[in-house]
């Protein structure tokens, strides 16, 4: 327990208000400014004031993944967005495929770019945590 | 018939079936293993040609680039094939009982069914590139076999040399392969051997010629090249008798030999094989005379035979092919043989010194016999195939001028005497105690040994069914044209065979002779102080003196001296590059700036001079902010939205950062740095900021290609189903880009981890 109580509680509104937002600005980046990286950042900002305010331990129990990890499996992500297309022969690497997912009356178009994008998002916000939680207090 | 690039394929896929299947019945891992390559081996009997004919294939690789895994089956390939499954199958049967219990049994097995497969690989490409790729494969795969016990020193030293020694080849042959498929046109080492004529003529042929046949005598090991492979007798002896006799050290010969059709009418080409040879054929005959470890003494008879094949592949004459290609099979099967007796010896008397070894015959029979059997084909008495090739030998290089008669009689003698002292002496005379009672090993042991010396004196027996089978289309390979290869037994009371008489005399004498004349070869010190093994350390040592003196100037600790060396190294060439190319240029202001931007240009740098002048650090972090948050606005003014997006993200956080840090550290309110540092730090900003802002002057005034980005503005919707041009171009268009950056990323921070963890690991 480090912070304040003013900045424990406005740091869990604020972690929850900015994965929200980040989360938001990575759908809406194919379209409006936004994106995976920007997404990511913003998270991580979340997650590293909550982690001034509550020390490290805590906020690596909350949020149950390693940043090393979320790093890696972004890493992944990313690659395999990319990597379908020419396993199947169909297109060189990172050749991104579209689709409408059919949901009854509605059709959400889709793409793999959106893949890649969330693995930009967990490789950004992994890199973030895992250089700046190390100089949070215990 | 199945498809040899399939063999291949399947070698390689087998590597790590293997490590699971050994590492659940380590106590059959010698049967489980041997399967694999006694498959393969009849895999390629049933896939082989006619003799005569070859098989290519390929399956594309890169075909924009014009490499292809492409493979060809023929004469000497098949040969090469036969020999590394043939002899792989003994050896892993025997590493199985020669490592019965070692608790990393499964590693050693991976490491040497990788090496199997990458050898098969690379005497099977018809592709240059592919080639190099196998060879840098084997090399990498000895490396780990060097080190298996890598708890020793010498150990860990061996597997490091002879990695450096043989990969620095391997970077000299990819050089020459690059080049040498530049010039040809194509890869395909078929194809260019048809335009040999026109390659001789190119000025650039004798550079590929030097770059390959360093590569090849890097990993054959010959003179001065050679010191890295009698130490690499650190390895378990399986290791020893695949790669460094039977297989490996003979890829660097078989380059030569498969390459000798595009070369071979070049003189350079000729001076290098049979000057080096000859060199290596001396210089391993002495050092042989030095040892008294029965592998040392065998590893440098591996040294004279690799130089007694590159000599001979050097020559132009038809009968030096046909004796390359006799001798590489009987060198393979006696060495291999006698190298696993060495091991026996070794691993049931639990020393392996030659002069203390003696009478081992009476609890050994059978190894006795084995070694015998071994050591009379080595020696090259009739009726064993040895003789036949020795024959040959005499033959090919008495046709031959210069040094290369006097060096093959040398290396002849010496081949006799290292026979001699390591299959007979530690067998005869007066049993002496050894650390372990000495008996016979078992089955698994001793039917490799067996088979080889049988087969030498079958092949002995039979030399013109070899001849005709195996040594023909080979030699055919070498030369690039039809041969005919005509193996007796007995040529008569000929020149060579008064020389072959000659030679067991003399090396009889020496064996003799060889407990007084060993001390005295062992007592020169000048080998020891200045051979190529002790100038490998010297030059070692030299880059380890040179790496300490320059991460001490440049990686001095200081975070300030850091970024000032940095910037420095940045910004001094790119400033004089700019004023020497003449490229200082002034934009027009065209059209002109607006107010608020004006005024967003001057926060921000009041913000810069805020943090330049000020005292206390948490000032300087806020104008450093200022600076940040400014250029954000701007961004967004600008009509960057995506942009100024970043620059505030990335801002807060650093913001968030900086506090934190300064938060934990001892804080110290004030600025540090004397008036002197605070002047150098002041050059150091000025230089970094006038020269990249005249980088960005310079970029503004150079007229604005607009194809680009009108191209991407029109496609990201259409074609990218994205209406914000910014982040298609990041995911999509050039996603390889970003996929590389996040990795960057990636890298960073488990760097940053790695710094920043030690603390936790020095703790209590």
């Amino acid at each position: 327990m480090t912070g304040s109580l003013i900045l424990r509680t406005s740091a869990r509104l604020l972690l929850v208000t900015c994965v929200l937002l980040s989360v938001f600005i990575l759908v809406r980046g194919h379209n409006e400014p936004g994106g995976g990286f920007i997404g990511g950042l913003i998270g991580a900002l979340g997650v590293i004031v909550y982690a001034l305010a509550h020390g490290r331990a805590r906020t690596l129990r909350m949020l149950r993944a390693d940043p090393k990890s979320m790093l890696g499996v972004g890493l992944l992500l990313a690659l395999a967005s990319g990597a379908l297309p020419p396993l199947l022969g169909i297109s060189p690497l990172l050749t991104h495929q579209w689709g409408d997912l059919v949901l009854g009356p509605v059709a959400l178009p889709l793409g793999t770019t959106l893949l890649f994008d969330i693995g930009v998002y967990l490789t950004v916000a992994g890199f973030a945590l895992a250089v700046v939680l190390p100089f949070a207090e215990e | 018939m199945p498809d040899p690039g399939l063999i291949i394929l399947v070698a390689l896929a087998s590597v790590p079936l293997l490590v699971a299947a050994v590492a659940t019945a380590p106590r059959a891992a010698g049967w489980i293993a041997a399967a694999v390559p006694a498959l393969l081996f009849v895999g390629f009997l049933a896939a082989a040609p006619a003799p005569g004919e070859q098989a290519l294939g390929a399956l594309p690789w890169l075909p924009s680039l014009g490499v292809a895994l492409a493979w060809r089956l023929d004469g000497l390939s098949l040969l090469f094939a036969l020999l590394i499954t043939g002899i792989g199958a003994l050896i892993f049967l025997y590493a199985g009982a020669y490592l019965r219990g070692h608790p990393q049994i499964d590693r050693f097995f991976g490491a040497i069914a990788l090496f199997m497969a990458a050898m098969l690989g690379a005497v099977l490409a018809d592709d240059l590139v592919m080639l190099v790729v196998f060879w840098e494969l084997t090399s990498l795969s000895s490396f780990l076999l060097i080190g298996f016990e890598g708890g020793r020193s010498s150990a860990r030293r061996a597997a490091v040399q002879g990695l450096l020694v043989t990969v620095g080849g391997g970077l000299a042959l990819l050089a020459g392969a690059l080049l040498l498929g530049g010039i040809a046109g194509t890869y395909r080492i078929s194809e260019i051997a048809a335009r040999a004529a026109e390659f001789a003529a190119h000025p650039w042929a004798p550079l590929v010629v030097a770059l390959i046949v360093v590569g090849a005598f890097a990993k054959s090991a010959q003179a001065p090249l050679h010191s890295w492979l009698p130490n690499a007798m650190a390895a378990p002896t399986p290791v020893s008798a695949y790669l460094h006799s039977a297989t490996m050290v003979k890829l660097g010969v078989y380059l030569l030999a498969r390459l000798n059709p595009v070369f071979g009418g070049m003189p350079l080409w000729v001076e290098l094989l049979t000057g080096f040879g000859a060199l290596t054929m001396v210089v391993g005959a002495v050092l042989a005379l030095r040892e008294t470890d029965l592998k040392r003494v065998l590893a440098y008879s591996t040294v004279v035979g690799l130089g007694t094949l590159v000599a001979l592949i050097g020559q132009e004459d038809p009968l030096a092919a046909t004796a390359a290609i006799a001798f590489l099979i009987v060198h393979a099967l006696y060495k291999a043989c006698l190298f696993l007796v060495a091991g026996i010896v070794d691993h049931e008397t639990g020393m392996r010194d030659a002069s203390r070894l003696r009478g081992l015959a009476r609890a050994m029979p059978l190894t006795a016999t084995v070694a015998a059997l071994g050591a009379l084909s080595m020696a090259g008495l009739p009726p064993f195939v040895g003789f036949v090739a020795k024959e040959l030998l005499y033959e090919a290089n008495l046709l031959a001028a210069g040094m290369l008669p006097a060096a093959a009689l040398v290396a002849n003698t010496v081949t006799v005497i290292a026979a001699g002292v390591v299959a007979a002496r530690p067998f005869f005379g007066r049993p002496a105690p050894t650390p372990r009672p000495a008996h016979d090993p078992g089955f698994a042991m001793l039917a490799g040994p067996t088979l080889l010396a049988a087969l030498g004196l079958l092949f002995g027996l039979l030399p013109g069914l070899l001849g005709r089978v195996l040594v023909e289309p080979a030699a055919a390979a070498i030369l690039g044209r039809p041969t005919e290869a005509k193996l007796v037994l007995w040529h008569g009371f000929t020149v060579v065979f008064w020389l072959s008489v000659a030679t067991i005399g003399a090396g009889l004498a020496g064996y003799l002779a060889w407990h007084r004349m060993q001390p005295l070869l062992a007592g020169v010190e000048l080998f020891d102080r200045y051979g190529p093994d002790a100038q490998y350390g010297r030059a070692l040592r030299g880059l380890q003196r040179l790496a300490a003196w320059q991460t001490r100037a440049i990686q001095s600790g200081s975070l300030r001296r850091y970024l000032a060396l940095s910037f420095l190294a940045l910004m001094l060439p790119v400033g004089a590059a700019m004023v020497a190319g003449d490229g200082l240029r002034w934009p027009g202001l065209d059209p002109l700036p607006l107010a608020h931007e004006v005024g967003l240009v001057a926060l921000v740098a009041a913000g810069a001079l805020v943090a330049c002048l000020a005292r206390n650090l948490i000032t300087a972090i806020m104008g450093v902010a200022l600076v940040g948050f400014g250029a954000g606005v701007l961004f967004l003014v600008l009509g960057a939205p995506d942009l100024a997006f970043t620059q505030f993200s990335v801002e807060t956080l650093a913001v968030v950062l900086l506090v934190a840090v300064l938060a934990r550290l001892p804080f110290r309110g004030t600025d540090p740095r004397s008036r002197g540092q605070r002047v150098a730090d002041a050059g150091v900003a000025l230089l970094t900021g006038v020269v990249g802002g005249a980088v960005l002057l310079a970029a503004l005034a150079m007229p604005f290609d607009t194809t680009i980005p009108a191209w991407m503005g029109e496609n990201a919707a259409p074609a990218a189903h994205g209406r914000n041009v910014v982040n298609v171009i990041i995911v999509d268009f050039r996603a390889l880009d970003t996929l590389g950056e996040i990795t960057v990323l990636g890298l960073a921070a488990l760097a940053a981890y790695a710094v920043l963890r030690r603390r936790e690991v020095r703790g209590p």
